[in-house]
């Protein structure tokens, strides 16, 4: 009968991330899920600081969420130590990213005026 | 013949990788598509659009969900890093514990979209539009004028929200409405504005996408925790393939919580 008592071999090494190189980044992920909590908790203040321009709201929310979707992908998803073909797979993500967000921009300069109700 | 499938383990010469990582970052690199192509959506609809609700969603709750979010990424990476060190009790916890985020992730949103198809606008025949709660036909959900007058229900039951005005709010915490006195009554659906519709399917999508993270998750906490006795490196890269899903999925959640809740 197969049973689900495991024995827990020690996992050989394959890459970069050596078990004594992930117990030291371990304590750099706890710091980094705290900066993500810090940083929404900096969002929702902004929100009730209510600043006089629309766009210093947005450029401020929009800022520090960059900032935190940065933190994830650099220390959680490990970018800040990848591979080259990732990297090279990156920028031709965001290369079609970018230009999709331009149509839009572009789009938008072309939305037709409405009459005023 | 040899049916093993090459490089689950080992690193490709030429990449430096394991297959499974490139295939994700492959499918995380549509996912960007995806979701960018609703996010460009979002900026069209919201840059044409005569006016933009704010202050429909509950700000307290979605910070909530967004902690929880959070958590659920560090839980993934440290139940990756328990492996790494060999430390398989730990990461099944750590797993047992990004389920369960997820399905909190789930429930809040859960109680977030019920409380937007039990929310509705009511315009009088006066002029005068009120929001509130609606209980009619012993229900106080989906709604609608139509559904009313087919049912021929002549008189339903209409809690306004307090924001509408003292008067509204002191005199009549609860009233009766007559069905011929209201020209539309809509719940807060898709269908009521353009914001509902951008808010439905961008959070719809990502919903889907933590429900389908929640299931591989449960696995690997459950059956297929069972590699781990066999091949220990492969279950681990299984785990890393996973949590980077998981993480796009709440970096997405990062934009999307002040993109909606907030501005």
């Amino acid at each position: 009968m197969n049973t689900t008592v495991m024995t827990e071999p020690h996992p050989q090494p394959h890459d970069s991330h050596s078990p004594e190189d992930i117990q030291r980044h371990v304590k750099v992920y706890l710091l980094i899920g705290l900066c993500l909590l810090l940083g929404t908790a900096l969002t929702v203040g902004a929100y009730y600081v209510h600043f006089t321009s629309v766009v210093t709201t947005i450029t401020v929310a929009l800022c520090i969420a960059s900032v935190k979707a940065g933190l994830v992908a650099a220390y959680f998803m490990h970018l800040i130590s990848e591979k080259r073909m990732i990297y090279v797979l990156l920028v031709f993500t965001g290369f079609f990213f970018l230009g999709l967000m331009l149509l839009t921009v572009w789009a938008a300069q072309d939305y037709p005026m409405l009459p005023a109700r | 013949m040899d049916a093993a499938i090459p490089y689950t383990t080992q690193l490709r010469r030429d990449t430096g990788l394991y297959n499974a990582k490139v295939g994700i970052w492959l499918f995380l690199a549509s996912e960007v598509m995806l979701f960018g192509a609703l996010f460009s959506s979002y900026v069209l609809l919201r840059v044409g659009a005569d006016s933009w609700p704010h202050g429909l969603l509950n700000v307290p709750i979605g910070t909530f969900n967004t902690a929880v979010l959070i958590t659920s990424s560090v839980t993934v990476v440290m139940a990756w890093a328990s492996l790494k060190m060999g430390q398989l009790k730990n990461a099944r916890r750590y797993l047992l514990a990004t389920v369960l985020c997820a399905a909190m992730f789930l429930g809040v949103k859960t109680v977030e979209y019920r409380d937007k198809f039990t929310h509705y606008e009511v315009r009088f025949t006066d002029g005068k539009v009120l929001t509130g709660h609606v209980k009619a036909l012993g229900r106080t959900a989906f709604l609608s004028l139509s559904k009313l007058k087919m049912m021929k229900v002549e008189k339903f039951a209409f809690h306004p929200d307090a924001a509408h005005g003292a008067a509204v709010a002191t005199h009549a915490s609860s009233m009766e409405v007559e069905t011929a006195k209201v020209e539309k009554l809509e719940c807060f659906g898709p269908w009521h504005h353009t914001y509902f519709a951008i808010y439905f399917a961008l959070t719809g999508l990502h919903g889907l996408h933590v429900f389908g993270g929640m299931l591989v998750f449960l696995y690997f906490f459950g059956p297929g925790a069972v590699l781990y006795r066999a091949d220990p490196v492969r279950y681990t890269n299984r785990i890393e393939v996973a949590g980077l899903f998981w993480h796009f999925v709440d970096l997405v959640w990062i934009f999307l919580f002040p993109v909606l809740y907030l501005l």
